[in-house]
């Protein structure tokens, strides 16, 4: 008989080389399954993780990618650490989209430098106006945060599709539903010339920095972590529970929204039904993947945008189905989860008692 | 002097070398889909084009495809990955791939693009697309033909001209054979959802429709309308197998030929940008065979509609038409003129709702 045995201390260096191992065991059951669809196993590998590393190309296309990811799961982290469960980052990323885009279309032809900081603005308060709603649910009647952040993420969708197909529809465009393309003082700049990284990246950057600051020096950090890790301690130490909820939400909201209206104003360009691809819900596996720390999350954040890159280029160059991208990113999921078991359960064989036995 | 001279021709003799094997590479034909290859209907065709151009070809070409290529922001990573990775021409599906693809094709100025259902086009970029609505017309005149309920139940997905048109021709045909018909139309909002296609096919049918058209890419409707007992017509390939009885006709996109001649244009180096539009008559729009079920007398009719469509004899919208509003639009024995038909953004009169904006 075996049984799971609490470890009593849990060890640091096993808990950050988890999502290593998660990411080894993704690539070998990766291996035994293009073995069994008969596709080259080694060569699918390498093209789903290693060739997109090869060139400036794909490296800034990862980093287009990675961007949304690496902002929403920043904003989610201090959530989860708290235990506020903000499942709704695809509608508010919606939301900030929404926002800052309508400033975009009504600004159409202005130029000026501050058009574009204006309008990160109101993907900002677009996302947190967004994620206010199950705050204050949640606050105030104690619903539940998790389904009203989700549910609205489909509320929100149905509202970018209702403004394309209306009011911000392209005069010009044969009655297609989506907007305008943005005008250049409304376009994010471009990173690095010839190709679509972009300022956005910066953005995400100075985030990640911010975070680690946050959670190492500001009360904040330490609010959090101890609501998450004990709530009962967290209310003996004064804080106060709502009021960490409310900051969780709006954080993450505002990040979630900036991270809309980056992605809108910046690869996209316009306000098109078909912006959300569910960055909101795999940044979540970001976050986890990324233990909850802001460089694992950075580091988390390529290697999910390359699963997305390097899928790609599988179906292109190998015919792989396009699902494999999905399948991979499921299993890193799966394998950090049951590894996470391990760190802090140890197995234990335990021998039947003769007794028992002969009773 | 005779060193250098030897070195120069050595060269030559190299890059003439490297060009005659770059000749005997295949040229890479790249295609980026909207749905999955199986949906059984606008993707699927597609697909077929695909293959009847590897049959033209065999190791001449080298295609490639991208399928289930949403129309946001992945659109653009896609269509660029197939001209990095030398594509010589890439033929992208869907309308909603129309920036992107202008915007690749003006970072690769040497690759050829061909962009199916658009308007925008570039030194580097072709349009094209089918007169789907001869088909329509042919649909609608058996519809019409068909109905008991006079009610014609329609699934459309976006209301840009090409669907507006379509539901116009059948329309207008219909109506021709039977004054008392009426559209249904319910816009779901997307080219490819079978559930939300089969959720708007039972609407229809509660509404009173026993015949169903649809614009959106799956056989979800047809297999509603088989469940159910009613009728219905297939969508860009043969829905068949998906309502054996219920399927009357289908409209078939056959975009093989025109493919063909494309790659054909830049193996010759003759390619060059143009907008194509055409209808049964060379063949990119076909008329599945009728079903028996149709009465003898309605496929006649609908046949000779098509034959006279082919002969050049019938037109779809010809006059008196008026506009919903009741303004004339056609005086009596004039032509739709093709400049008004490709930005067709108006029901003609008769259609009830309003167009969705």
């Amino acid at each position: 008989m075996y049984r799971l045995e609490p470890r009593k201390e849990i060890s640091y260096l096993l808990l950050y080389l988890t999502p290593v191992f998660a990411i080894v065991l993704t690539i070998l059951a990766g291996l035994v399954l293009f073995t069994l669809i008969g596709k080259p196993p080694l060569q699918a590998i390498s093209i789903i993780f290693f060739e997109p590393l090869g060139d400036l190309y794909a490296v800034s296309e990862m980093l287009v990618k990675a961007t949304p990811l690496i902002l929403i799961a920043i904003g989610l982290s201090f959530g989860f650490r708290a235990g506020v469960w903000n499942i709704g980052a695809e509608g508010q990323f919606v939301a900030g989209a929404i926002a800052g885009g309508s400033v975009a279309l009504g600004l159409y032809e202005v130029e000026g430098f501050w058009v574009l900081p204006l309008m990160c603005l109101a993907g900002i308060l677009g996302g947190m106006a967004w994620a206010a709603i199950p705050a204050f649910l949640r606050t105030r009647f104690n619903a539940n945060e998790i389904l009203v952040s989700l549910m609205l993420t489909y509320v929100a969708i149905l509202i970018l599709s209702l403004l394309v197909h209306g009011p911000l529809m392209d005069p010009d465009g044969m009655n297609f539903p989506e907007s305008r393309i943005f005008h250049d003082a409304a376009v994010v700049p471009i990173l690095i010339e010839g190709t679509r990284a972009h300022v956005g990246f910066l953005a995400a950057l100075v985030a990640v920095a911010a975070a680690w600051f946050v959670l190492s020096r500001h009360i904040f950090g330490f609010q959090t972590k101890v609501m998450g890790s004990s709530p009962r301690a967290a209310r003996f130490g004064g804080f106060i529970e709502n009021k960490i909820i409310w900051k969780c939400l709006m954080l993450s909201g505002g990040l979630a929204g900036l991270a809309g209206l980056i992605e809108t104003a910046g690869p996209v360009g316009q306000l098109v039904p078909s912006l959300p691809v569910g960055y909101g819900f795999t940044a979540i596996i970001v976050v986890f993947l990324g233990r909850l720390n802001p460089v694992g999350i950075l580091l988390a954040g390529f290697v999910m945008a390359l699963t997305y890159i390097g899928g790609e280029t599988a179906q292109i160059e190998l015919n792989l189905p396009k699902a494999v991208t999905g399948v991979f990113q499921g299993m890193f999921l799966f394998f950090l989860l049951g590894i996470d078991v391990f760190t802090k359960y140890r197995l234990r064989h335990i021998k039947p008692s003769k007794t028992v036995a002969g009773e | 002097m005779t060193k250098l001279l030897k070195l120069f021709t050595g060269c030559l003799a190299v890059l003439v070398l490297m060009a005659g094997v770059a000749k005997a590479e295949p040229t890479k034909v790249g295609f980026v889909y909207v749905g999955p290859t199986g949906d059984h209907g606008w993707t699927y065709e597609h697909d077929q084009g695909r293959l009847a151009v590897e049959k033209a070809f065999g190791d001449k070409v080298k295609t490639t495809y991208v399928e289930n290529v949403s129309e946001g922001p992945d659109a653009e990573r896609v269509i660029q990955q197939l001209a990095r990775s030398g594509h010589d021409i890439i033929f992208t599906t869907s309308f909603g791939y129309m920036n992107p693809t202008l915007k690749v094709a003006k970072r690769f100025p040497k690759v050829k693009f061909e962009h199916a259902t658009g308007f925008k086009r570039a030194d580097n970029v072709s349009t094209y697309s089918a007169r789907f609505y001869e088909g329509r017309h042919v649909i609608g005149l058996i519809a019409g033909k068909m109905t008991k309920s006079n009610v014609v139940g329609y699934i459309a997905s976006f209301p840009i001209p090409e669907v507006v048109r379509g539901i116009n021709a059948a329309y207008l045909a219909a109506k021709n054979v039977n004054p008392a018909v009426k559209f249904k139309v319910i816009w779901v909002s997307t080219w490819l959802d079978p559930g939300k296609e089969a959720d708007a096919a039972k609407a229809l049918i509660d509404q009173g429709a026993d015949v169903l058209m649809q614009h959106t890419d799956s056989p979800a409707a047809i297999k509603i309308a088989e469940e159910k007992g009613i009728v219905a017509f297939g969508q860009a390939s043969n829905m068949k197998s998906f309502g054996p009885t219920a399927q009357l006709t289908s409209i078939i996109d056959n975009w093989g030929p025109y493919y063909i001649d494309r790659v054909q244009a830049v193996m010759d180096g003759t390619w060059e940008s143009k907008d194509t539009w055409d209808g049964i008559a060379p063949g990119m729009v076909g008329i599945l065979e009728f079903s028996d079920r149709i009465p003898a007398d309605v496929r006649k009719m609908a046949g000779d509609a098509r034959d006279a469509i082919v002969a050049g004899t019938l037109h779809p919208f010809t006059g008196p038409i008026n506009k919903q509003d009741g303004s004339l639009w056609l005086a009596a024995g004039e032509t739709a003129d093709d400049g008004t038909l490709a930005g067709m953004n108006f029901y003609v009169e008769g259609v009830e709702g309003s167009l969705p904006n």
